[in-house]
């Protein structure tokens, strides 16, 4: 009995905790493309980067605040820092707006044309966010590091195994459950939030109906802006920042928008859960879990490791050709890229 | 002048004109059909008068308002209501939430009005929170002419009300539609069924290639021997 208990707290400390963190932090990345996808109708390459220079603007400000001694106690101070950093993602977003998507909106252009754009976005993102903080690694979580130690757990319950769930990891759940309702909330019942549904449904019918473009245009940007900020700043304070990890990010983002279908905020969510999980769990040595449930005395001989770490991407990868082949509306029937 | 008067409309969609000195009028509380072969320039007709076609000639006055220089947008403000003829629903959205996008301009509690669409189409307050994708092809066009009358429009166009639907939900549909004129909107619309829509207009604008070749009340093109050889099949 106490072999199991084991199994499965060790479980919960390598796989299911990490997982529901990340799977979150995928999932708010996802809500931005998704919303981007539905309202302007492209796939935003510049996501990913978004997320960075959001974050690297909630860095700078955590730096200001920790150098002028304001904390936020056992919390991160980057949580302080988020609204400021929030202001910044929506400012450049709303600037390249004006200044890229606009020129191509007026024109009419097809999707493909606001595709390549947005990498041409993206670049420029990356360059601006390397020129002001640098290509390194940089750490910016303080307060206290755990919810629950290892050691504690253990001494507390008496197993063998410890689960320690990081203060970070706790924070970014239930941020990203608190935006998730805030969001549903927006675009269900409020006027403006309807106004976005119904010009993503039928854009010829909302201009009939007087909704103004611009206005849904501007609140989608602000929306992505602040997802893509709070997304970068939880992945960043729950591993670290590092401007190339944010666009490697892209990747299984994309992947949880289009696996829960793109366009679906719900799949979104999903998406960013299934993907996470995927990873985590291709990812993880199964040797110790199977130490605990095998017979007594049996090991197994390898690691019991389907993929090697290096090879994670391969997993959203994989996932994302076996979504577009099989069921291209995704989960929750989305829009067909 | 007519409530609705569109006089002498010339254009096209940039190229040769579709339209050639066409008229189009209609009066408070009475049902205008334009009707002809396929091809005439019906369905143009309509967006000409809503602003979706640039005109070269021609004016467009709503109430002696002259609207020829507004855009379809500024028109629905200005009291008339345009139904498409496909994609007129929100279909992702609940019946509700599609009348409430059609109030979207209107500032002032739109409740009483939602009412009366829904005593208009009973079916639709039963349905009202189900997805208007997951409706019935007439239960749709409800919801389309419900999300329309939303704004209180004076003048409602539908283009090709009955297109798809079966002959019981047609006629079930012309009668709602007469209950609308009778509240004193004026209604204009384009059908292919040109028998039927005869039958409950009150005035036919039969259009040739662009052109008005007859205009006259329903019942007399009904009895036209001209028109009911040429456009209602003898």
């Amino acid at each position: 009995m106490e072999d199991i208990l084991n199994a499965i707290v060790l479980l919960s400390n390598f796989v299911i905790v990490p997982g529901l963190a990340y799977g979150a932090q995928l999932a708010l990345g996802a809500l931005g493309v998704t919303l981007i996808y539905a309202v302007l109708r492209f796939s935003n390459f510049a996501h990913g980067d978004l997320m960075a220079f959001g974050t690297m603007a909630v860095i700078l400000v955590t730096w200001t605040f920790q150098s002028v001694g304001i904390s936020a106690g056992p919390v991160p101070t980057a949580l302080l820092a988020l609204p400021f950093g929030i202001l910044a993602a929506i400012g450049i977003s709303l600037l390249f707006d004006r200044s890229v998507y606009k020129f191509y909106r007026t024109k009419k252009s097809p999707p493909v044309v606001f595709v390549i754009a947005s990498v041409g976005v993206m670049f420029m993102l990356n360059g601006i966010v390397r020129f002001i903080i640098g290509p390194g690694d940089q750490n910016f979580s303080d307060g206290g590091r755990f919810l629950i130690k290892a050691r504690e757990f253990k001494e507390m319950t008496g197993l063998n195994e410890g689960l320690a769930i990081k203060t970070s990891q706790g924070i970014t759940i239930i941020v990203a459950f608190l935006v998730m309702i805030a969001l549903f909330w927006f675009l269900q019942k409020s006027r403006t939030g309807k106004a976005m549904r119904a010009y993503s449904d039928n854009e010829d019918l909302a201009l009939l109906s007087g909704i103004n473009p611009d206005r849904v245009v501007l609140y989608t940007w602000i929306i992505a802006a602040a997802l893509a900020t709070i997304a970068g700043t939880l992945y960043g304070l729950d591993k670290s920042f590092k401007p190339f990890t944010y666009f490697q990010l892209l990747l299984p983002i994309f992947a949880a928008a289009i696996v829960g279908g793109i366009g679906n905020p719900l799949g979104a969510i999903a998406g960013g859960f299934v993907i996470a999980f995927s990873e985590v769990t291709v990812t993880y040595a199964y040797k110790k879990f199977l130490i605990y449930l095998g017979p007594e005395g049996w090991a197994p001989d390898g690691l019991v490791q389907l993929l090697s770490t290096d090879y994670k991407f391969a997993v959203s990868f994989v996932i994302l050709v076996l979504v577009l082949l099989i069921r291209p509306t995704g989960i929750f029937k989305g829009k067909v890229i | 002048m007519k409530y609705l008067t569109a006089e002498n409309m010339t254009g096209g969609y940039g190229g040769a004109d579709i339209l050639h000195s066409c008229t189009i009028t209609v009066e408070e509380g009475e049902i205008a059909v334009i009707v002809g072969p396929n091809g005439a320039g019906k369905s143009t007709a309509m967006k000409a008068v809503f602003g979706m076609l640039p005109l070269r000639e021609g004016r467009v006055t709503l109430g002696g308002e002259d609207i020829t220089h507004l855009t379809p947008q500024d028109r629905v403000r200005a009291g008339m209501g345009f139904v498409p003829q496909t994609n007129n629903v929100f279909a992702s959205m609940t019946v509700q939430e599609n009348l409430e996008m059609g109030a979207y301009i209107r500032e002032d509690d739109f409740a009483d009005t939602m009412a009366q669409v829904f005593d208009l189409f009973p079916i639709l307050k039963e349905k009202r929170n189900q997805p208007a994708g997951e409706l019935s092809g007439g239960q749709r066009q409800q919801v389309a002419v419900g999300r329309a009358l939303m704004t209180r429009p004076k003048l409602l166009m539908l283009d090709e009300p009955t297109a798809g639907v079966s002959p019981i939900v047609m006629d079930e549909l012309f009668d709602r539609i007469l209950e609308v004129a009778a509240t004193g909107i004026a209604i204009l619309m384009v059908e292919q069924n040109a028998r039927q829509a005869l039958n409950i207009a009150d005035h036919g604008f039969v259009l040739v290639q662009g052109q008005n070749r007859f205009t006259d009340t329903g019942a007399a093109l009904m009895a036209d021997p001209d028109v009911r050889k040429s456009f209602l099949g003898g």
